[in-house]
């Protein structure tokens, strides 16, 4: 395994990756890589509206509470942000 | 959400495909004994080119970020160039399958030039006599050479494509080999009765003891293996093989057929799987969201004769084409059952049942001249 990106957390500055784009679904949304054409689902729309804004936002938290999203979910969505970064579809900047 | 609420939404059908088949032509210059589309002779009616940049226009605004292009053969069609050109500028990835006849060095390098584009070429054995009985004769050097100019022209990990038979199942480790020896991919798929299939299936598709050889080879390389989640049939003998355990069609995928029509996946040309057509108001999009058969296939299955087996949940009842063109019950067994309830099934199918595909494309078959004999 390469080991490569910083680590996500609440105070990290991260950017929908530019090579990937986001498709809404019912479910959320399909991201499909161009790089490395990997094809992830988004399985929660509160995730997906996070991961779309999270450029606009100076940290991971700011995105967080502008999306509405209670603190008691903060850890998850951390965890969530980490894996899409490992899948690439989110990156730090 | 687990991976078993993702297939149930997937099920549902999605805003779009995630990736759909193009036929571009039914004109090839093969005419396989299995081919699905029943291929040979161009049709008077096929997409011009604009219409055919129309499609992937219509296709780049739905976010369909990739398709398969096939035929035919589609090399065959003057503006084939063109149509990859205008999908790579409009970010929709190509994966186009091939028999490599028209792979020549040029345009492998011209191939290989392009971003954003995958190769499959096709075979179907490991050696000539193998390969040609089901391809024709000398398609399996022509493919070979199509292979060497891509590996020449540093194409890249291209694909290599097989329908796995009766016949071939016994050389999955040569195929693994041989893609291997290119640096390719190895992509193997079920056979289905579809096409000129229909004629064929009897002879050509794998033994109950081969189904269950391929499960174990699929267990052992699948993961370094592409198979179109083809083989889900097979995971009512165990362990489920990777991939996505559902029928795709109308959900997740369709084709698109070189004059336009829309059917529920590739292997279903026929009336009762047409969903409607390009050309009608609204487009592709509305057929994929609108059509009646698409949103029937969204509608919960119906487990039919199969409700009382245990292995349901793991076969799914396999494919909906089998069935079809086996004459057999789209709410019962697979004519390939793992457990046998399909073969059952088929001993008792009355041939004059069987469905004829919608059409045929297949080339006359040409008689030689008569030759005169003198008789003494």
């Amino acid at each position: 395994m390469t080991v490569n990106a910083t680590a996500v957390t609440l105070d990290s500055a991260c950017e929908l990756h530019p090579q990937v784009a986001l498709r809404p679904e019912p479910f959320g949304a399909l991201a499909y890589h161009y790089g490395n054409r990997k094809l992830i689902f988004l399985k929660h729309p509160d995730v997906v509206a996070v991961v779309r804004d999270l450029a606009q936002h100076a940290t991971l938290a700011d995105a967080l509470i502008a999306s509405g999203v209670h603190r008691d979910r903060w850890p998850s969505f951390v965890t969530a942000i980490s894996a899409l970064q490992s899948s690439e579809v989110v990156r730090v900047r | 959400m687990s991976a078993d609420a993702l297939v149930s939404q997937l099920k549902q059908g999605l805003d779009a495909p995630i990736c759909l088949t193009w036929e571009i032509t039914y004109a090839c210059n093969l005419q396989c004994v299995h081919c699905l589309s029943s291929s040979g002779v161009r049709d008077p009616r096929e997409l011009s080119t604009a219409q055919a940049k129309a499609v992937l226009d219509e296709l780049r605004d739905l976010q369909v970020f990739y398709i398969n292009i096939g035929g035919g053969e589609p090399m065959i069609r003057k503006d084939f160039f063109e149509i990859l050109e205008h999908a790579e500028h409009n970010n929709i990835g190509v994966k186009f399958s091939t028999n490599g006849t028209y792979i020549d060095a040029e345009n492998a390098k011209r191939l290989a030039e392009m971003n954003y584009l995958d190769v499959q070429i096709s075979i179907d054995g490991t050696d000539a006599a193998t390969n040609d009985a089901v391809r024709g004769a000398g398609s399996f050097a022509v493919a070979l050479r199509a292979m060497n100019h891509l590996r020449d022209a540093n194409f890249g990990p291209f694909k290599i494509s097989v329908v796995v038979t009766r016949h071939n199942v016994d050389q999955l480790d040569q195929f693994k080999a041989l893609a291997d020896s290119y640096g390719a991919q190895l992509r193997i798929t079920r056979l289905r009765p579809s096409g000129r299939g229909v004629d064929s299936w009897n002879e050509l598709h794998p033994t109950q003891a081969q189904q269950r050889q391929i499960y174990n080879w699929l267990l052992a390389h699948g993961d370094n293996v592409l198979t179109g989640d083809s083989f889900f049939h097979l995971n009512a003998l165990g362990e489920s093989l990777p991939g996505l355990n559902m029928c795709g069609a109308g959900r997740v995928v369709c084709l698109i057929d070189p004059i336009g029509d829309v059917y529920a996946c590739p292997f279903v040309i026929h009336d009762q799987f047409k969903a409607g057509s390009i050309f009608d108001e609204g487009g592709f999009t509305s057929v994929w969201r609108d059509s009646k058969l698409f949103l029937s296939l969204r509608e919960p299955e119906s487990a039919g004769a199969c409700t009382s087996c245990g292995n349901y949940d793991s076969c799914q009842g396999g494919c909906m084409a089998a069935k079809f063109f086996t004459g057999l019950p789209l709410d019962g067994p697979d004519p390939e059952c793992v457990i046998g309830a399909g073969e059952a099934l088929l001993q008792s199918t009355r041939i004059s049942l069987i469905p004829k595909p919608a059409m045929d494309h297949s080339r006359s078959v040409r008689l030689n001249a008569p030759t005169s004999v003198s008789v003494r």
